[in-house]
């Protein structure tokens, strides 16, 4: 058996010379840092969860009819008489959710141990236009059951782009092509969704990865372990081939992530609203609006930025603000020293309240806050004033974050620790 | 910090559904979707006192005979009132608009208003706690025009037609502020029905449970798949957690 793997094996080499050394170079010797920690599993599920959303996106499309008076039926459908429809289904409407706790907390690794520094600024430019385009491709997946969310979603972030001058509703209905999301928004975002950004997202994520191996690893040390080389092999002391160590260090933590994944599909698949909202499960009706209107909890941080701002144009700079400031994180963080574990006080506290900021912006998108007011402070309370204002705070927050930054780290007011030559390593 | 970190993130994953709990004035509907008994019971309650208005038009006669565990026989004769056959969908006989030939005072809008709503997937839209609310909740009002309110959705176009099992109930009024309408503040029983209101309560938590069941039958059997799925990839991790540990022996 060995043999005929080995003749297959030269046989191909001798075709393709050039695939070995590829492999080699991603890798048997790709040498990652040896001190990751659990932080350092969320690349790759976001890898996994990705394949899971392009396998069962492919059988969900074998029986959606993309069509404003077939989708939801065809939905359900796949839930009632297809063959394990269900369970596709779940898979990927579950996998969408996860997508993203998977992607904010390898963001928050990213934030944490500085990987976005110099020399990884490309890596994070090119992981930030992954999240771009999983964004706008989470937005139109949301809007393909045509649920009556699906229609008012739809309507709510497409007239977002009235607000540019001049052009702006000319350019609302270029992209609904139709005066209301209709059935010709369902087609094209039918298309967009099963073909155009997964092609765009398949090829970020290799040059990612391809930019990711030409600097190397960052690691919880932010230590760059190609400093330190055994001068006989060459080889960084502090990292170990990728394959086999890796590779079999993170099965234990996808397997772990599948088994929570498992749980969801088969016991909690709307997570009592979360991933799957109620108002969905009524069709479409552009007569009839939701009680209200907001977008999956993955989108509701920047949808709590939107909501309150009162002016609709400043709100809508203020969202894409919030995002475009985090591709220019690698050039506002001006400090040399890239991880936690070494840095000021200043910068612990900040990131700390920034992540913090986050989460609250979310909760008020998600109308949690709104819930909230009238159990804290009675219900005489002015809902609306005490939200607005504790939005204004937490958008001054999420901005400051950005401008203590770069005063804290630019002028030079960062207490550092010592970085240690080596990783700290406590073996496994 | 690795315990540490793993802990926020068990928290996060978990702290979701809790905080999606809706509290709202609901009663909790305590169904249960396994409990076949309960399924045929509300099949039954459904298709003697709502299926002549509401359709579930996802929902076919066989997939109710295989899952409810009832031959297609005894589905057909207990349910079908309308002439179907076992492979169709559960459809209502009433016409939402005038048929042609009929007087335009026909029809489900003018009757009511507004057609009855397709309830297939009302239990996933509104949640079982809400129907089980809902169907305990209808008040006499001569105000409304079927002569019926109900305080979990005021304005209904729909009348009490569980009357003669709950009986029939009255509202009592708190003292209006000015300018404003009395707010209900309690409901009280003023006519007996068929039954008491523990075996009403019960009635009720049936049909939630029959809705829920074709709101998703697929949960009969996702939940019975489900622990094998678990076990499976459970076990999976621990022979990958060894092997894992056996290769990081040589990492010094």
């Amino acid at each position: 058996m060995a043999n005929v793997f080995t003749s297959i094996g030269n046989w191909v080499n001798e075709r393709a010379p050039g695939m070995m050394p590829v492999y080699r170079k991603h890798m048997t010797e790709y040498y990652a840092p040896k001190n990751f920690n659990f932080w350092y599993y969320f690349g790759v599920l976001a890898m996994v969860v990705l394949v899971n959303q392009i396998l069962t996106g492919i059988f969900l499309t074998m029986f959606y009819k993309p069509g404003a008076a077939t989708a939801f039926d065809s939905v359900e459908y796949i839930m009632r008489d297809v063959d394990w429809g269900w369970l596709i289904r779940y898979m990927h409407s579950t996998g969408a959710s996860m997508f993203f706790i998977v992607i904010y907390l390898h963001m928050f690794r990213g934030l944490m141990y500085g990987s976005y520094k110099k020399p990884r600024e490309l890596v994070w430019l090119l992981g930030m236009f992954i999240f771009l385009a999983l964004m706008a491709e989470a937005f139109m997946g949301y809007v393909l059951p045509w649920g009556n969310m699906s229609f008012w979603g739809a309507k709510v972030i497409i007239s977002l782009f009235g607000a540019v001058p001049l052009i702006g509703d000319t350019l609302v209905q270029w992209i609904m092509g139709d005066y209301n999301p209709a059935d010709a928004t369902l087609n094209r975002f039918f298309a967009l969704h099963v073909i155009a950004l997964p092609l765009v997202l398949l090829l970020l994520v290799v040059l990612h990865i391809f930019a990711l191996h030409e600097v190397g690893s960052n690691n919880p040390d932010g230590v760059e372990i190609k400093k330190k080389k055994d001068p006989a092999t060459g080889k960084p002391l502090d990292g170990i081939p990728f394959h086999p160590y890796y590779t079999v260090h993170d099965i234990v933590g996808i397997g772990f992530f599948l088994t929570i994944c498992a749980f969801i599909i088969f016991y909690q698949p709307t997570v009592g609203g979360w991933f799957l909202e109620n108002d969905n499960f009524i069709p479409a009706n552009p007569l009839v609006t939701p009680p209200e209107i907001k977008p999956v909890w993955y989108f509701t941080p920047f949808y709590g930025i939107l909501r309150v701002i009162p002016s609709k144009g400043l709100g809508i700079f203020a969202m894409f603000a919030s995002i475009v400031l985090l591709f220019l994180l690698p050039w506002v963080d001006r400090g040399a020293v890239k991880s936690i574990r070494y840095r000021g006080l200043g910068y612990k506290l900040a990131l700390g309240l920034f992540a913090a900021t986050f989460l609250l912006l979310g909760s008020i998108g998600a109308g949690i806050t709104g819930e909230m007011i009238p159990k804290l402070f009675g219900a005489s309370a002015d809902v609306t004033s005490i939200e607005m204002h504790f939005g204004w705070l937490l958008v001054l927050m999420y901005f400051g974050y950005f401008i203590f930054l770069w005063i804290y780290t630019a002028f030079g007011y960062e207490k550092t620790k010592p970085v240690p030559d080596r990783v700290t390593f406590g073996g496994h | 910090m690795m315990r540490k970190t793993a802990l926020v993130f068990a928290v996060f994953a978990f702290a979701a559904p809790v905080f999606a709990e809706e509290g709202g004035g609901l009663e909790v509907a305590n169904t249960k979707v396994g409990n076949i008994a309960s399924l045929q019971r509300g099949a039954r309650l459904y298709f003697n006192y709502c299926s002549g208005c509401h359709s579930i038009k996802y929902q076919s006669y066989s997939r109710l005979a295989e899952d409810l565990k009832l031959s297609p026989d005894e589905v057909l004769s207990n349910f079908a009132f309308t002439g179907a056959k076992i492979g169709d969908q559960v459809v209502s006989n009433m016409p939402s608009k005038p048929a042609v030939g009929d007087s335009p005072a026909e029809g489900a809008e003018v009757w009511f208003g507004k057609a009855p709503p397709d309830l297939s997937l009302e239990a996933r839209a509104k949640g079982p706690d809400w129907i089980y609310t809902y169907l305990k909740s209808f008040y006499l009002d001569p105000s409304r025009p079927v002569g019926w309110n109900n305080t979990v959705f005021p304005g209904a176009s729909m009348p009490n037609v569980l009357w003669e099992l709950q009986g029939t109930q009255v509202a009592h009024y708190a003292p209006a502020k000015p300018g404003e309408e009395p707010a209900v503040e309690k409901l009280e029983l003023a006519s007996k029905g068929k039954l008491s209101a523990e075996e009403f309560d019960s009635a009720a938590r049936d049909i939630t449970a029959f809705l829920q069941y074709v709101g998703e039958p697929a949960a009969l059997k996702r939940e019975a798949v489900g622990v094998w799925a678990i076990l499976y990839l459970a076990f999976f991790t621990f022979l990958a957690w060894l092997l894992n540990k056996e290769y990081w022996k040589d990492v010094g």
